[in-house]
């Protein structure tokens, strides 16, 4: 028994060393796990507080970019509503307390945004108090940011599109073929999109969108353009590099959709349990 | 000791703030960022307790985690740095480190640099092999190792020399 507390007492420092290094590989892989990060995360009381402390000051001096964007994305807008001949249905829309849509589109602000490391995250000011729940999707003017994964009271922990562990259902704009939308790691402004069949007619510059066969994301919103593409091995499928329409390493403001029907779908599509 | 106490506390605050809220910001030529936060590592008085020191190292590596939702890489590699520092002081200042307190900017250059860096390049390579977390992307590994560990000495030597007070 001496001896034993003998040794504990002179090897203490590697055991205490042994002790916290298996802590952090655990955190480390724990994080590797989609969806299951419940110890270590940006959005809490601490770190949020200080974000969004911080991305108070940042923000002002971007204001004039962020201007410009509204702008931009207001013109597209009205394009479109000055467009529609049917002006009844945009009254009514425009009167209406109550929502009706499929979809529904709140905003918030990124506080901390990552790109450089292999799984990155954003963070935003927006939590529960807000309506933001887990699996919302995540979106800018120009293009998608990611889907949401963590929230609390005040914040919400985004998962973004370059992240490792990050898959999205896409397909091609001019015809219906899909493929999953992931990310290799290395340049912020390229996301790969694999298993797409290899009859799908592809040509560079071809806008690429999201598929709609998620509960996430609504069809449509577009996502970036094909800069090339190459067959995998096994020589059926294609590996597409798609430029990004987003700058995700710029990003003020963003959309949180809300897919009102979700939980009707969900239920439909459970397996049967007799 | 009460002071140096205070400055450690004040030394470890101010440099996760400092590394979380504008160093991992830099981002040069798209992935190079400066970890400065290992100067606490560096600078912890030499004559200390060892297990307190890794345990320190452990919360501070941690704290960076926290913010930058990476799990526990940071804290991973900072106490594998703090574990080594022993041997490094060793083999960069000869034996003499143990008996007198010596400060780290009164000792000779070549020494300084060579603890610096072995203490910076063994922390950044735990730290990215972490974070890719596959045997393939050796090369990858290997690569940021090497041009962040460069930013971070760089940095790092700039800010010893800026902030050591009655240099002698």
């Amino acid at each position: 028994m001496q001896q034993i507390f003998n040794f504990l007492i002179r090897n203490k420092n590697s055991i205490l060393f042994l002790i916290l290094f298996v802590v952090s590989v655990f955190l480390t892989i724990q994080n590797h796990a989609f969806h299951k990060s419940r110890f270590v995360s940006s959005a809490n009381f601490v770190t949020g507080g200080v974000y969004s402390w911080s991305s108070n000051i940042n923000t002002y001096l971007h204001l004039d970019e962020y201007n410009e964007r509204l702008l931009e994305e207001n013109n597209k807008l009205r394009n479109i509503i000055s467009n529609i001949n049917d002006s009844i249905s945009i009254e009514k829309q425009l009167d209406s307390t109550s929502f009706e849509g499929d979809y529904l589109f709140r905003t918030a602000r990124v506080i901390n945004n990552n790109f450089t490391k292999v799984d990155n995250y954003l963070t935003l000011n927006r939590g529960e108090k807000s309506g933001i729940e887990q699996e919302y999707g995540v979106i800018t003017s120009q293009g998608i940011v990611g889907i949401v994964d963590r929230v609390n009271d005040n914040y919400s922990r985004v998962i973004s599109i370059l992240n490792s562990r990050s898959r999205i259902n896409a397909q091609l704009n001019k015809s219906n073929h899909f493929g999953s939308l992931v990310w290799n790691g290395k340049d912020p402004n390229i996301v790969q999109l694999i298993d797409v069949p290899r009859q799908a007619p592809l040509q560079k510059g071809d806008t690429i969108i999201t598929g709609g066969r998620s509960l996430i994301f609504p069809k449509g919103l577009p996502i970036g353009s094909i800069q090339d593409f190459t067959l995998d091995q096994t020589q059926s499928y294609y590996t597409i590099n798609i430029k990004l329409f987003n700058d995700m390493t710029n990003i003020g403001y963003v959309y949180v959709i809300e897919n009102v029907n979700k939980e009707e779908v969900e239920k439909l599509q459970e397996p049967n349990e007799q | 000791m009460n002071s140096k106490l205070l400055s450690n506390i004040a030394r470890f605050i101010i440099l996760v703030f400092l590394q979380v809220l504008i160093l991992n910001n830099i981002n040069f030529l798209g992935y190079i960022n400066p970890y400065l936060y290992v100067l606490f590592l560096l600078l912890y008085p030499f004559a200390g307790n060892q297990s307190l020191f890794l345990f320190l190292s452990f919360l501070l590596g941690l704290s960076v985690d926290i913010f930058e939702d990476s799990g526990g890489i940071n804290a991973a590699a900072c106490l594998v740095a703090a574990f080594v520092r022993p041997n490094l002081l060793r083999f960069s200042f000869g034996i003499s480190y143990d008996h007198q307190n010596i400060r780290l900017a009164a000792t000779p250059f070549g020494s300084k640099l060579s603890y610096v860096f072995l203490m910076v390049l063994i922390h950044h390579f735990v730290l990215f092999s972490l974070e890719m977390f596959s045997f393939s992307h050796i090369l990858l590994v290997l690569k940021k190792t090497l041009f962040s560990s460069i930013f971070t000495v760089i940095v790092i030597l700039l800010s010893l020399t800026l902030f050591s007070k009655k240099y002698r």
